[in-house]
């Protein structure tokens, strides 16, 4: 019986020549990842048991996005005691203020991760790494600070959905679109402790924004993982950037899926998820024109803080003002993301139709700071939840959508579609 | 090991969110998380809760963040064991690395109600309403994993 693409990645890293959906395996990992919020409860952990060193000082990544630029004392101190602990280890990609970017958005970028690692990151959307055709997957500070300590990890090989892209995204369609489309389809836990590998013709025709953006937000129907095989697209994008050596792993031709889904994506339509969870999905034909008025737009994160996203708020803001009554925050997620958008004019074009810019941050993603929303608030944001309370107040909500519909909404002063706008 | 308490009883889909809102993960100190546990679904749980008591919630418990301040604050609140018909992922791993018990068992999830008693047998895995009298039964974890639920928790069971 074959191996999924995932289930390749995982033998080879437990040193054995196949595994099967159930089994229980000890995987080296190539990267142990963790965040301001994550690392100073794994810091706690790997002192309590008395650990002298880390298992290797270049394979431990420790940024700073959460809080930071710190918003209060505690904040500050957290990032004070994993600034110590990284200095202390002499760990190489430790990201602080001045050169940290979101954590998923930064890594890629920094070829840190690379295709065919096996990566755990304290913080649920590490299965970001999974657009570059790597295994990634999110865990608590415990297995981080074990991981630290051992460099490995013990897993549940997963068996999978396999998922199915044909044809071409439309205009105003993007990436975000498709995962909130199979969000919808398939529920928040829909894919509970299994992996989505998604495959098809359609995928070549996905940026690597868009596989990033799609692969982020697989933890949001419950998935392990999400992983895409690695193409030209791919390795256009890491070739140049990977700062160590890549693997590349196919499916096998027999490997065996739980349920094959297919989606067309030149059907695809843009899509917003309803609160309060991400499964409560209609597509912008389905939402009439003043049916959800707003009073803030946020335009960043993990999920959709990467160049393209910039772009295609920029495409729909350029000489344009955004509604009086709607705050919007823009957040591109590096310094080097941030940059770019200097130097393309896009800045100019966001602070002129009156958004504001901001450092990278996670910030109002998860209701830290940076755009808590009031009592009674909405707030169309091209984040990855909109849980209650997640950005702000209990009786808040969040309506999660792309850049595009993010950025026409912001205009409207209600969900609007970007080809209206 | 046996556990009994009154029952704290939810839905589906309780996210880590609610269960410790971000805006207080500024700190990791369990007995500050414990004091906001619950408090954006359920404004009563803090007041309410008691040392020994058990939470009920039905499919996909824990599901969102890999925040382990959210097993943290349950157990840190006197929860001795999350009955569930299913875990997310992340939590379902984070519960047991700090040693809160947590157990899968559909109908026990769908059928116990709100301030039943309840006890909970770890090692045979049954689930008892002493309210109802009804009995269920749920996949005992092996003794690996009950060890490091004793130990309070994974770290905590490979030093000590």
């Amino acid at each position: 019986m074959g191996m999924t693409m995932t289930q390749k990645i995982l033998a080879d890293h437990a040193g054995l020549k196949e595994v099967k959906a159930g089994q229980l395996i000890n995987a080296k990992l190539d990267i142990v990842h963790g965040n301001d919020v994550t690392s100073p409860v794994a810091i706690n952990e790997f002192n309590r048991c008395k650990a002298e060193n880390v298992f290797d000082k270049s394979r431990i990544t420790l940024i700073m996005d959460h809080f930071t630029p710190n918003k209060d004392i505690k904040s500050a101190e957290n990032c004070k005691q994993v600034r110590e602990f990284a200095k202390k280890f002499n760990i190489d990609n430790y990201y602080d203020v001045g050169q940290m970017g979101i954590e998923h958005a930064l890594l890629p970028e920094q070829g840190l991760v690379v295709p065919g690692d096996t990566v755990i990151g304290a913080d649920s959307h590490t299965c970001t790494y999974g657009a570059l055709g790597a295994f990634s997957t999110g865990v608590g500070s415990t297995d981080m600070a074990a991981g630290m300590i051992s460099g490995m990890a013990w897993f549940k090989v997963p068996s999978a959905l396999k998922i199915v892209l044909k044809g071409k995204l439309q205009e105003n369609v993007s990436g975000k679109d498709v995962i909130l489309h199979l969000i919808g389809k398939i529920g928040v836990d829909g894919a509970l402790y299994r992996s989505l590998e998604f495959t098809g013709e359609g995928v070549h025709a996905l940026s690597m924004d868009d596989r990033l953006c799609i692969a982020n937000m697989a933890i949001e129907c419950g998935a392990k993982n999400g992983i895409f095989p690695v193409d030209d697209v791919t390795l256009e994008y890491v070739n140049g950037r990977a700062k160590r050596e890549y693997k590349v792993y196919e499916a096998d031709a027999d490997a065996e899926y739980d349920e094959v889904i297919e989606i067309d994506l030149s059907a695809l339509r843009p899509t917003v998820a309803f609160p309060h969870l991400p499964e409560n999905t209609k597509t912008i034909d389905e939402i009439k024109p003043n049916e959800v008025k707003i009073d803030q737009v946020v335009i960043g994160s993990c999920t959709n803080g990467r160049m393209e996203d910039m772009e295609a708020a920029a495409k729909i803001l350029k000489g344009k003002k955004v509604n009086k009554d709607v705050r919007t925050i823009i957040i591109p997620a590096t310094q080097q993301i941030y940059l770019q958008c200097i130097e393309k004019g896009i800045i100019k074009i966001f602070i002129e139709a009156g958004a504001v810019v901001s450092t990278p941050t996670c910030g109002p993603c998860l209701g830290g700071h940076m755009g808590i929303l009031a009592k009674g608030e909405r707030a169309v944001a091209t984040t990855n939840r909109n849980f209650v309370g997640r950005m702000g107040h209990p009786e808040s909500e969040v309506y999660l959508s792309s850049p595009a519909v993010a950025a026409a909404s912001a205009v409207a002063g209600y969900i609007a579609d970007p080809a209206k706008i | 090991m046996k556990v009994q308490g009154k029952v704290h009883k939810y839905g589906n889909n309780v996210d880590t969110d609610v269960i410790i809102p971000a805006r207080y993960l500024n700190t990791s100190e369990p007995s500050a998380l414990a004091e906001h546990c619950m408090e954006d679904i359920d404004t009563e749980f803090v007041k309410n809760v008691s040392k020994g008591d058990i939470m009920v919630a039905e499919r996909n418990f824990g599901c969102g963040s890999s925040r382990e301040h959210a097993p943290i604050a349950i157990k840190a609140s006197g929860i001795s064991c999350v009955i569930a018909s299913s875990f997310a992922r992340i939590f379902y791993r984070n519960a047991l690395n700090i040693g809160l018990s947590i157990l899968e068992c559909e109908e026990a999830a769908k059928e116990i109600k709100a301030n039943d008693e309840v006890s909970v047998d770890f090692d045979t895995g049954v689930i008892t309403d002493i309210t109802t009298g009804k009995t269920y039964q749920a996949e005992p974890f092996p003794p690996f994993i009950q060890n490091i639920i004793e130990k309070g928790g994974l770290l905590n069971s490979l030093t000590k």
